[in-house]
């Protein structure tokens, strides 16, 4: 469904996307995961032909975005990060005035308007000017307005940004149920892993415009080196008897990795539901124990690198501050 | 015989369809703006205010010493520029609501559409053409209640030209604001415009006896020979014929339209 050869992107010195390759496969719902700044937008935007790529290219559905960029257009839906209906229109007219620059026959217009209003829940909701809607709800019409012209790939950025749990609980919902209900591919981009892990098929780890991981979210956490346990003992168990209990438990095949820290003793082993008692036969005068699943949250660590980095993107000048405050 | 009747009706119909969804994009687009100005009275409110002030505080206190040298009546004389005037203001300041949907993402929506960047343009200044239009037609009814006297005629004429003067400098408007990324930006240069603009268009002055370089200035403007036009069709007193008026400011629009749609194409998307 979409191809991405080599792309590349600078700005200036700045290398946004660094010879990125990519297939997403039809009906696939597809994860961008990747720091603040990390190309995930840039790449959005080229693919939804906002931008050219400074070499490269990619073909979405069938059309090579720079041969046929309307093509390209004209079978995709984008919803961008930040909302970009007109909140002076009501939510109807902000889908409608859509309908109509998609070319929508008039035939069958008002029936998909009121279908993908129906998908959001915004039905009830829909001749109230967007101004008075709630920060979940423009994220949801902006889904609808995204959807109505049938396209065959929609592209989700940030979805969920500065939504609060329950209305990102919400968002998530949707997006399942237009999942099931569209014949759709779907790129969304998060920095959310939580997102990522619920709803995506396949997710792929950007940093520093280059791909760092490609897979399903449950074979990118087999990768994670297993489970991790933490036992904390009495005070009157000293160092030495630790150390040789260590020994003893590195010979067993499920531990990967057994290490005494700061009074901590960690154990990363297959399967910690089933091998806990194990390990604990092993122990006396335990105080504590804790154990952690791996989440996608330790890969994105790893593979992203220092957090130090994070946190690049511009800002922009005060009236776009402005902007996106109001708009929030 | 037969296929070739089939290649006729397919070809007809493609550009049938097509037709039809380039006037539904331009439908979409003039739609948004309409509703946008109808529904914020107050842009429409602040817009008539300053025609209205300029007709009778100037029109009124200048008018008292017969400035035209005819003893013609100096408010009925200054009425054709005044509706010029809201004209030039109201549309070249449109060129701004570009910038304002650029920074409030709606271009971006709207350049992600199938839509071309010239249909983007022609249905952005139907929305400007729309809004001056509106002013003019309350501007009429101020007219009438000065007692300038209408016909048919020259209503229909003095839209028309409403109608020409719009678009081209919608089209002025829209050619800074597809450039100018900010709104401050966008007030400060395009007021070097609007201000020339109405001063040398004969607005406030009759023409015919100007200094050689006022005068030069004067035929340069596109507005003069919409003012000339309106004089000529509201009060009698044009000084070339309504078909030259016409003329020379469809010439000016042409050349700003493209310019416009050129100015469209080379936008950044984002």
């Amino acid at each position: 469904m979409i191809s991405i050869k080599n792309v590349t992107k600078t700005y200036g010195n700045l290398t946004a996307l660094d010879n990125l390759s990519l297939d997403v496969s039809e009906n696939e719902v597809f994860g961008l995961l990747g720091p603040n700044g990390a190309g995930k937008t840039t790449l959005i935007h080229i693919l939804a032909t906002l931008i050219k790529p400074s070499s490269g290219y990619a073909v979405v559905n069938g059309n090579n975005i720079l041969d046929d960029p309307c093509k390209v257009r004209s079978s995709i839906g984008v919803v961008f990060q930040a909302p970009s209906s007109d909140d002076i229109l009501t939510g109807y007219e902000n889908i409608k005035v859509h309908a109509l620059l998609y070319g929508i026959p008039k035939e069958w217009r008002e029936k998909r308007i009121s279908e993908v209003l129906d998908l959001v829940g915004l039905t009830s909701r829909k001749d109230d000017q967007v101004k008075k809607y709630s920060g979940g709800m423009r994220r949801r019409l902006e889904i609808a307005r995204g959807l109505v012209h049938k396209p065959r790939v929609l592209f989700l950025d940030e979805p969920t940004l500065g939504l609060d749990p329950s209305s990102r609980d919400n968002m998530w919902q949707y997006i399942r149920k237009l999942v099931e209900e569209e014949n759709v591919t779907i790129i969304l981009t998060t920095h959310y892993m939580e997102e990522a892990d619920q709803l995506c098929d396949r997710i792929c780890f950007i940093n520093n415009g280059r791909i760092t991981a490609v897979d399903s979210p449950a074979k990118l956490k087999e990768t994670l080196s297993g489970d991790t346990i933490r036992i904390r003992f009495e005070d009157n168990v000293n160092q030495s008897t630790v150390l040789s209990k260590i020994e003893e438990l590195s010979l067993l095949d499920f531990v990967h990795n057994a290490s005494y820290t700061d009074n901590w003793l960690v154990i990363t082993v297959n399967n910690a539901n089933k091998n806990i008692p194990k390990i604990l036969s092993y122990l006396d005068n335990v105080n504590w124990i804790e154990y952690k699943k791996p989440t996608l949250n330790d890969l994105f660590l790893q593979v992203a690198g220092n957090s130090m980095d994070y946190d690049d993107d511009a800002e922009g000048g005060f009236m776009e501050r402005y902007a996106r405050y109001d708009k929030s | 015989m037969m296929q070739r009747e089939v290649l006729w009706r397919d070809m007809l119909g493609t550009i049938s369809h097509n037709l039809d969804r380039e006037f539904g994009q331009l439908y979409a687009l003039w739609l948004r703006e309409f509703k946008v100005f109808v529904r914020e009275r107050s842009r429409l409110v602040a817009s008539i205010f300053t025609p209205l002030l300029w007709l009778f505080v100037m029109g009124s206190g200048l008018g008292s010493t017969n400035p035209t040298n005819t003893g013609a009546n100096y408010q009925l004389f200054i009425f054709p520029g005044i509706i010029c005037m809201s004209i030039i203001f109201t549309s070249v300041f449109f060129g701004s609501y570009i910038i304002w949907d650029r920074k409030f993402d709606f271009l971006k929506s709207v350049m992600v559409s199938p839509a071309t960047r010239t249909t983007v343009f022609v249905g952005k200044t139907l929305g400007g053409m729309t809004n001056s239009l509106v002013q003019v037609a309350i501007l009429l009814v101020v007219g009438y209640i000065i007692g300038i006297h209408f016909d048919p005629l020259s209503i229909s004429q003095s839209v028309v030209i409403a109608l020409i003067l719009s678009f081209a400098l919608t089209s002025v408007g829209l050619t800074f604001g597809s450039f100018i990324e900010s709104l401050e930006g966008f007030q400060l240069i395009v007021s070097f415009v609007v201000f020339p603009l109405f001063f040398l268009s004969g607005a406030l002055f009759p023409i015919n006896n100007l200094p050689g370089w006022l005068n030069i200035l004067t035929q340069l403007n596109p507005a003069t020979y919409a003012v000339d036009a309106l004089r000529g069709v509201i009060l009698g007193q044009g000084i070339n014929s309504f078909q030259t008026d016409i003329m020379v400011l469809l010439f000016f629009t042409f050349v700003l339209g493209i310019l416009g749609v050129l100015s469209f194409r080379k936008m950044k998307a984002i």
